[in-house]
């Protein structure tokens, strides 16, 4: 069974190949995407990170999810060197661990419910548990041009595979408040992890870091990574055959 | 050899009608201030025989919350046909200053991407443009017709 919801403005889809998933199963991941939504949107004035800065609640009234993903924001931002920060001008956006986050504890609640083998696929990060009849499942890297197209497969069972990008390219990229500077070195970061949490982290910062970023993959242990430049040149880690 | 220097001829051609295209699209541009202005055309076109799906012009589409941050196109509608997109808005992942350290690396193996045909299960890339993306253009064109 596969299902599909557009939650946090990308699309949310849950595949279980499990014979006794059941609907009931499905309606609890989702539910469980929207409250994260309500709770850690940026945009949505009522939610606990608005509230945080609106200087609302202090520390002592945070929820033990806010404890939780400031806690592994704060460990994060010392391993990538500062490259990670959920503080920006001030002001908290955890967006960057949330979606993370929220994947691999909705992972945790299939599991609870007796669930196996399925993948969650939250905007094209994903975490995958066991496999699809007896196969491992293969996650294909999105064509950073043609994106109806994949360029890479990675063969995985219990990993997490993230990827942080613009997909766009770089001449067609107008912004306003840098008109000189719309060319990108990089256009694709995907990082594989032990969890999609770490995954997406690491995808994030490395992004961040341009061309450097997949050094700084090669050189965490646990992680590899495919990185695609502007050009359609792809730079990936010595370990990344393991799964392509 | 006559094959080389034709195929050279194309790429140049090619090349050059993308100036062409991009330097239109940039002149449409100018002069955009306001959500939803339609501008006149900026180059009459004689339509002959086939009709355009949409009326000549600029068009703003609407700021899409994509929970990353926004994004918001311009469509550029000339003949009749879509003939740029141009992204006003869009979300990019964080970046700060902090420069990493540099460190002795092994050599790490690159290679030229291809789209494959190879069957997946699953696709990992950003969507949430994408969906940003086209729900915006949808509303950029709707203003179009």
């Amino acid at each position: 069974m596969k299902k599909i919801q557009l939650i946090m403005g990308m699309p949310i889809t849950i595949q279980i190949k499990d014979p006794q998933a059941k609907s009931s199963d499905f309606k609890a991941i989702f539910a469980f995407f929207r409250q994260i939504d309500r709770q850690f949107s940026p945009y949505k004035k009522s939610s606990e990170v608005s509230k945080i800065n609106r200087k609302e609640i202090i520390p002592a009234q945070y929820s033990v999810e806010m404890h939780e993903i400031l806690a592994m924001a704060e460990k994060t931002k010392r391993e990538t060197r500062g490259y990670f920060d959920v503080y920006r001008e001030g002001y908290l956006d955890p967006s960057g661990i949330v979606k993370g986050y929220a994947i691999l504890k909705a992972v945790e609640l299939l599991k609870s419910r007796g669930l196996t083998n399925f993948y969650i696929d939250a905007g094209g990060d994903v975490q995958v548990s066991g496999t699809n009849e007896g196969k491992k499942w293969r996650i294909g890297i999105r064509h950073p041009f043609e994106h109806e197209k994949t360029v890479k497969t990675l063969s995985v069972t219990t990993e997490g595979v993230a990827t942080s990008g613009t997909y766009l390219r770089g001449e067609h990229i107008y912004d306003p408040t840098q008109k000189a500077k719309s060319i990108i070195d990089i256009v694709s970061m995907t990082v594989i992890g032990p969890t999609i949490l770490q995954a997406d982290l690491m995808a994030t910062a490395a992004f961040a870091m341009g061309k450097k970023g997949i050094q700084f993959i090669e050189a965490t242990s646990g992680l590899e990574g495919y990185m695609i430049d502007k050009d359609g040149v792809a730079t990936f880690t010595t370990g990344l055959t393991t799964y392509a | 050899m006559k094959k080389i220097f034709l195929s050279l001829f194309v790429i140049i051609t090619f090349l050059a009608y993308s100036i062409h295209q991009q330097s239109e699209a940039k002149e449409a541009l100018t002069g955009v201030t306001n959500s939803h202005q339609v501008l006149p055309p900026h180059d009459p076109v004689v339509m002959i025989g086939q009709r355009g799906l949409y009326r000549d012009g600029t068009y703003l589409g609407s700021v899409e919350d994509v929970f990353y941050g926004n994004i918001q196109v311009q469509a550029i509608i000339s003949g009749g046909r879509i003939t740029d997109v141009i992204f006003l808005q869009h979300p990019s992942d964080r970046r700060t200053s902090i420069q990493i350290n540099e460190v002795m690396m092994p050599i790490l193996k690159s290679e030229a991407i291809q789209a494959q045909s190879a069957e997946v299960d699953i696709v990992s890339g950003a969507t949430e443009s994408s969906v940003g993306f086209k729900a915006s253009l949808a509303k950029a064109l709707a203003e179009a017709k």
